[in-house]
């Protein structure tokens, strides 16, 4: 009983960072856009403002900031010999759900990939020797020059605060001097940082690294965007990842694009109506559109010109599976594509503690931090060191809010009065640095369909097959040892080592940078998506997100995944809305 | 277009199918109040006085002050139960169920309320057994801690139910119900904020950004105020 209705040019499928991105692009040709979200309507007056965002148990424990884990969850295992059970709820990671998508209740941290990054399998190749056979690590097939303009956008979208270390090839003091050459100066200053920031600053010039300030969607000042959206000066009061910022402050699809957006008349949102499979033709070549269920559960049939996939990276990947499009990656043969490269990010770091010094991180902002990225990417030389890639190193001070944070030295009990003298003594008197590792591809990780649990509707749910590597071990371990020579020179008592140690575990929050499974490459025999996120298959189909990355960086992904977005949306309004077919030929 | 689910528990404006188009859809006065502290009870008078037991020696009161029990935790726990937590209406909750490896988290048959219930039952019959017939709350603090090691060293189990998931679901409500925002019925009279020294739901900090490691003395403030500024 699946009502036809009348077509669109173009649906995209979820309406978070990508969808308002690409919506904002393809409505300017006079394109009919709807967008198909499967959660509310959310804005910042309405559902996240200051009397309501500061809620942590409402938000973040009781999870009524993310999807749904009761309609749809995934399964998972640390390796193929296990048999994978569902994430009953959301731990490492927190997909969202609703208008904004997980931009609502991101940090804001917004970087941009080294240029060796986008080609970190031929150069790593080139300056090392081969990598493992194991190692499914490839080039993105586009480059660090193609996509500046592109960053440069989203960072002038989003008010990004920051200090350029590299303008025009020159080098500048006080900015990070490993980034690729950028085409201009951040739009807004860096934030105000904070005593741990001054601290950190301190220890890594004593060391002889290259400290700046990190690059922030919270902003450091008032700021109108290209687009004439108002945002509001960021006033550091601890509540961003995991909340919406009910004070204009963060960059989201609701703060930079949708009060202009929302008032086209070519512009159509559905929200509570979730997308369950992209229709194609008879040939399997061409999508005719997709088939989405509203909340009484009645089915209808959206046709659409072009369909755009603009979901999280793991729903995006998942409805390809359940499309039919494409071979869902096998590890025990290597054949097959969807699914493949399922890559995260490798976290550690250590707690700092101080005696008589107060680091108050209750004042604190999601992308407030000094941060050094000279052990990052290929920014340092790995010979003999066993490993490929990095991560940045930052002091953050988030948050301090009570119910996620308590850090104690260590041998502290877990409970009981020596537990509780040592969560207050140290409370207000302790920060972190942390390493933001990269996650590179291996055969072995990989996502497919569950064979045993369903998602509401029935459908099969996505089984998640994922541990560190070796090269991430490796990787981390060297990390981790940088993070203490800079944990221990800060000045404080002592400190916390937290290495990334034993399997991958899903229910500590990690972080919710979940890449690959819908992977860009050169050609349709190494990738899912064409360097214009186009479908190899299916050319009137485009993936956006954080899927199509081959390997994850050690950098927070949003900055590449809006970079990408526009990119794409460029190459379909200059050729292909003019010539609709293979952007690439095969 | 838009229907409303006729069968669903809450109803609520926005869980609505419908098309948005031409302007931001606006309506004053819909911020979505949180579900707050409804009172309720799920716990019988013997669950409630072992539960008791239970957070006040996860949060003694002791020389640092009031702790757990005096912060309102039990009430938290028991209306949590009671609600939409209790039930796991949030979490994904069809079988088959396994026990599963450490890294696949909470794998319970029993939501959260469920758990609790078989456990408690489980903990009071075990001291039953070995304390000459007396229920965990009748039992020295001594005693309790001993108890409450032996669970979170893994040597202690219990029958039908998995004492360490337990364990890990009664820590992580006694901390919610320590630090949670007032509104929500734990963290009585902002006890657990003030002995860690948070601020609670403040969102302007901008005076404070110069501290320069010095400490930062003010009030702390819940979603809906505090006690002093409240006329009786």
């Amino acid at each position: 009983m699946t009502r036809k209705l009348p077509p669109v040019d173009v649906v995209l499928v979820g309406f978070g960072w990508t969808g308002a991105i690409l919506a904002q692009e393809l409505t300017q040709d006079g394109l009919q856009v709807l967008a198909i979200e499967r959660g509310a309507w959310r804005d910042t007056p309405s559902h996240f403002p200051t009397t309501v965002a500061q809620d942590e148990l409402r938000w973040y424990w009781r999870k009524e900031m993310f999807q749904s884990t009761a309609r749809e969850t995934l399964t998972f295992r640390n390796s193929r010999g296990e048999t994978a059970l569902p994430m009953r709820r959301w731990g490492s990671f927190l997909p969202g759900e609703g208008v904004g998508g997980g931009g609502v209740h991101w940090n804001g941290q917004t970087w941009r990939f080294l240029p060796s990054d986008f080609v970190a399998a031929s150069h790593n190749a080139g300056r090392y020797g081969p990598l493992g056979p194991e190692m499914t690590v490839q080039d993105y097939g586009v480059t660090y020059d193609e996509l500046e303009p592109h960053y440069d956008r989203f960072e002038k979208l989003c008010g990004i605060g920051g200090r350029a270390g590299n303008l025009n090839g020159e080098i500048r003091a006080g900015g990070n001097p490993f980034e690729g050459p950028r085409s201009a100066e951040y739009p807004n200053p860096p934030m105000h940082m904070t005593f741990a920031q001054h601290r950190f600053e301190a220890a890594t010039g004593e060391l002889g690294l290259k400290p700046f300030p990190g690059p922030s969607a919270n902003m450091s000042q008032p700021y109108v965007n290209p687009l004439g959206c108002q945002l509001a000066p960021c006033t550091y009061c601890g509540f961003c990842e995991k909340y919406g910022c009910g004070n204009y402050s963060k960059a989201s699809a609701q703060t930079t694009i949708l009060p202009v957006l929302m008032r086209k008349p070519n512009f159509s949102v559905k929200t509570h109506n979730e997308v369950l499979q992209v229709k194609l033709d008879s040939t399997g070549r061409r999508a005719t559109g997709v088939i989405h269920v509203d909340q009484n559960g009645e089915e209808y049939e959206q046709p659409a010109d072009l369909v755009i996939l603009c979901a999280y990276q793991l729903s995006n990947t998942r409805l390809m599976m359940l499309s039919g499009i494409g071979e869902i990656y096998d590890p025990a043969t290597g054949d097959g594509l969807v699914g493949k490269n399922y890559c995260y990010q490798v976290m550690s770091g250590a707690d700092v503690f101080f005696d008589d010094k107060y680091t108050n991180e209750f004042v604190g902002a999601g992308a407030l931090g000094m941060c050094v990225d000279d052990y990052n990417g290929d920014n340092f030389d790995h010979s003999g060191l066993g490993f490929i890639g990095g991560g940045y190193i930052a002091c953050w001070t988030t948050h301090s809010r009570p119910i996620e944070r308590q850090r104690t030295p260590e041998g502290t009990p877990t409970w009981g009065s020596a537990w509780k003298k040592a969560v207050a003594e140290n409370f207000l008197k302790s920060t972190n640095v942390g390493a933001h590792g990269a996650s590179m591809a291996h055969a072995g990780n990989h996502l497919d369909l569950d064979p045993t649990y369903t998602d509401v509707y029935g459908r099969p749910l996505m089984r998640m097959t994922f541990d560190f590597t070796a090269n991430d071990r490796a990787m981390s371990v060297f990390l981790t040892e940088r993070v203490r020579e800079i944990a221990e020179r800060m000045g404080g008592r002592e400190i916390r080592l937290n290495p990334r140690e034993g399997p991958y575990d899903s229910m500590p929050y990690q972080t919710t940078h979940n890449t690959g499974g819908t992977i860009m490459g050169t050609n349709p025999s190494n990738s899912v998506v064409n360097r214009y996120l186009q479908s190899w298959d299916v050319p009137n189909l485009f993936v956006m997100g954080a899927g199509v990355f081959p390997q994850n960086a050690g950098y927070n992904p949003t900055g590449t995944v809006a970079a990408l977005a526009y990119w794409s949306a460029d190459a379909i309004r200059a050729r292909y809305l003019r010539n609709p077919g293979p952007l690439v030929q095969a | 277009m838009a229907a409303l689910l006729g069968s669903a528990p809450v109803i609520v404006p926005s869980a609505l199918s419908k098309t948005l188009s031409g302007s931001i859809p606006w309506i004053a006065g819909t911020s979505p109040a949180p579900r707050g502290f409804g009172g309720q009870r799920f716990f019988t008078a013997a669950e409630r006085r072992c539960v008791d037991a239970l957070v006040a020696r996860l949060i003694p009161a002791d020389e640092l002050g009031p702790g757990a029990r005096e912060a309102g935790v039990v009430d938290f726990i028991d209306d949590q139960l009671a609600g939409p937590f209790g039930r796991g209406e949030r979490w994904y909750m069809m079988g088959p169920f396994a026990d599963g490896l450490e890294t696949q988290g909470y794998q319970s048959e029993q939501p959260p309320a469920g758990l609790y219930r078989a456990a408690l039952a489980e903990l009071d019959a075990h001291c039953r057994a070995h304390f000459q017939d007396r229920l965990f709350a009748d039992l020295s603090e001594a005693e309790q801690d001993a108890i409450l090691g032996r669970i979170e060293g893994e040597d202690l189990e219990f029958a039908g139910v998995s004492a360490s998931a337990f364990f890990a679901l009664l820590q992580e409500t006694t901390i919610e119900g320590f630090f949670c925002d007032p509104v929500h019925g734990g963290n009585r009279d902002m006890i657990g904020w003030r002995l860690v020294g948070f601020p609670g739901a403040r969102y302007d900090y901008r005076d404070y950004l110069n501290h320069n490691g010095a400490a930062i003395s003010i009030e702390p403030v819940g979603l809906s105020g505090r006690a002093a500024w409240n006329v009786d």
